[in-house]
């Protein structure tokens, strides 16, 4: 069933045109990887999914226009794991995973019974219920990315954006948060991460989207996106691209030597 | 302990420590009423003295004392759970400057003469004024730091109104009663007053605790709590027009009273789960009876000339402060 459809999607940021023309259809239970250079307009894409910039054309949840929705509808429809782990104040783990219920609470209703079902599922799913005590800030940097995920489950919402959840996890720590990425998708969700190692992004997404300057350069299974032609022409690199296992691994060799770039939108 | 329970626990003692300091301002005071007497006031049967000792100054004082002493918590709690800044205060916006400027010019025009209320009312006429420039300033951004320098830019505004009535002043008294106003005082303050103040900070309160989901889910940052569900528009608005009218409100018959704001929500933070929302209620209780013992401490420390409130108020922050300084160097 198509969940979300991005119809020429395009957003300006001041004068400059961060994203121009994007489209694209996505359906349930489905793990979907954005990928692309940094400043590739990546994150946008994930924000102007989310209303959270301003976007030209048109973008739809299961048909409805994002702009006719409101914010705590939206909410309950699409999770979001932000880029980054600022967390402002120091609060336990389990008041932390709660704020994922607020799309649910009116500004004075009280927790229901749900939510702390709700709340609890997520802290075992994210394997962080011996943590829920423990003060969030406190957290290392890989504890830390399994409680903020768990914060986005506990939305329980059918969609999940998470912009960079791999960013500064170490290796064991990156395959929690893909498994973790990839259950929820097998479940019946539809996940979009916004992902920069290129071999975890083959290994794990049913799709991916290659993105270059604001523009959608490829969309399809990770052996169709991720070719040494894209890779060149995307990230400026010549890489070997392994077909040969059960998923594709890209090993970066070298940067390509320049040559004049394409016309900017 | 569960969190509800302690968060009970915490609600009850505040209440009690409140209950406390509005007992010790009926009965305390440069007139000393043993307590049969003001006990026979209270059931209807006390001598006149005792009656406008009691009814006519100390109660009306002790009630413009806990509201704006819960207004100045609430605010101070709010502003910082909003600008995720623990020493954000509810000056930030300048709208207890612009209040202050009022009175000031109700005092240095001689307005304050023609009838009492004039002067608390101009004072939330210059809150409200300050509003509109805020909002002229602050646009339909949702980002707190355009509110920071917006705010910024109303209170240089109004200090610097107030610094040029206190250059222009036709004498030395005319200025020194603007000082003196501008330190803060519950002094001889009537129903009046209280009248005056109390709809603006129960209009400030609600439209300020209204807010504590979206206040908690800003710990995540803008984009999180957007995307939480929180109109960010709706939240500033609330929020600007909650500060503006209640500490307005509250700073058009108490003149400028500083720290309160401040320190209550960092007295109170540690003995809560620390996110925003649990302070707010809190912080207007402890707000509340802070600002009444201050009060007492006016009327108890006998020296020749009247301690102003404000003046109070500052030195029990500094000690507050230095408490924090030891604990975040580990000195204690």
């Amino acid at each position: 069933m198509v969940m979300l459809e991005l119809d020429a999607v395009g957003v300006t940021l001041g004068r400059r045109n961060v994203l121009g023309g994007i489209s694209a259809r996505f359906g349930d239970g489905a793990l979907v990887g954005i990928v692309g250079p940094n400043g590739a307009g990546k994150s946008t894409l994930a924000r102007a999914m989310l209303g959270l910039v301003p976007a030209r054309g048109d973008i739809r949840f299961d048909g409805q226009h994002v702009a006719t929705l409101r914010r705590d509808e939206l909410a309950r429809r699409v999770a979001y794991l932000p880029q980054g782990q600022t967390l402002h104040w120091p609060i336990t783990v389990e008041r932390l995973v709660g704020l994922g219920r607020l799309p649910h609470l009116g500004p004075m209703s009280r927790i229901r019974s749900q939510d702390t079902a709700a709340i609890e599922r997520a802290m075992a799913r994210a394997d962080v219920l011996d943590l829920r005590d423990r003060i969030a800030t406190e957290l290392s940097g890989g504890e830390r990315a399994r409680v903020l995920l768990a914060r986005a489950l506990a939305v329980e919402a059918p969609m999940l954006i998470a912009d960079e959840p791999l960013a500064s996890l170490d290796p064991g720590h990156q395959i929690d948060v893909m498994d973790l990425l990839r259950a929820e998708a097998h479940g019946g969700a539809l996940v979009i991460a916004v992902l920069h190692d290129l071999t975890m992004a083959a290994r794990y997404c049913d799709r991916l989207l290659l993105i270059d300057r604001g523009r959608l350069v490829a969309d399809g299974s990770p052996a169709d996106v991720l070719t040494p032609d894209h890779l060149r022409t995307v990230y400026r690199i010549e890489a070997q691209v392994d077909l040969t296992g059960a998923w594709p691994t890209v090993t970066p060799l070298w940067r390509s030597p320049l040559t004049a770039p394409s016309k900017s939108m | 302990m569960a969190p509800t329970r302690r968060r009970m626990g915490l609600l009850t003692c505040l209440t009690l420590l409140t209950a406390a300091a509005a007992i010790g301002s009926l009965l305390l005071g440069p007139v000393d009423i043993p307590l049969p007497r003001i006990w026979s006031a209270m059931l209807g049967h006390g001598d006149q003295v005792t009656d406008t000792i009691l009814f006519d100054l100390r109660l009306p004082r002790t009630l413009i004392g806990l509201a704006v002493g819960a207004m100045l918590g609430v605010a101070g709690a709010a502003m910082q759970g909003y600008l995720r800044n623990p020493l954000a205060e509810p000056s930030v916006l300048g709208t207890s400057s612009a209040a202050a400027l009022g009175a000031v010019g109700a005092l240095y025009f001689g307005l304050s003469e023609l009838h009492p209320a004039m002067l608390p009312l101009l004072s939330i006429g210059g809150a409200c004024l300050s509003l509109l420039l805020l909002f002229f300033l602050a646009g339909r951004s949702e980002s707190s730091l355009t509110l920071i320098l917006a705010g910024i830019a109303v209170a240089t505004l109004a200090q610097a109104g107030i610094a040029l009535a206190l250059n222009l002043s036709p004498n030395p008294f005319a200025a020194m009663e603007i000082m003196t106003w501008l330190m803060g005082s519950l002094e001889n303050r009537s129903f009046d007053h209280l009248w005056i103040a109390l709809p603006c900070i129960v209009i400030g309160m609600a439209l300020l605790l209204w807010d504590g989901r979206a206040l908690d889910a800003l710990t995540l940052g803008e984009d999180g709590a957007q995307a939480l569900g929180v109109d960010l528009r709706r939240t500033r608005l609330r929020l600007m027009l909650g500060t503006a009218i209640g500490v307005g409100g509250a700073v058009a018959v108490s003149g400028s009273i500083g720290f309160i704001g401040l320190i209550v929500p960092h007295l109170l933070r540690p003995l809560t789960d620390r996110s925003p929302s649990a302070i707010l209620l809190p912080a207007a209780l402890g707000g509340a009876a802070l600002l009444t013992f201050a009060d007492i401490a006016v009327r108890l420390i006998n020296i020749m000339n009247e301690l102003k409130l404000g003046v109070v108020t500052a030195f029990l922050g500094i000690p507050i402060f230095l408490l924090h300084l030891m604990r975040e160097r580990r000195l204690w």
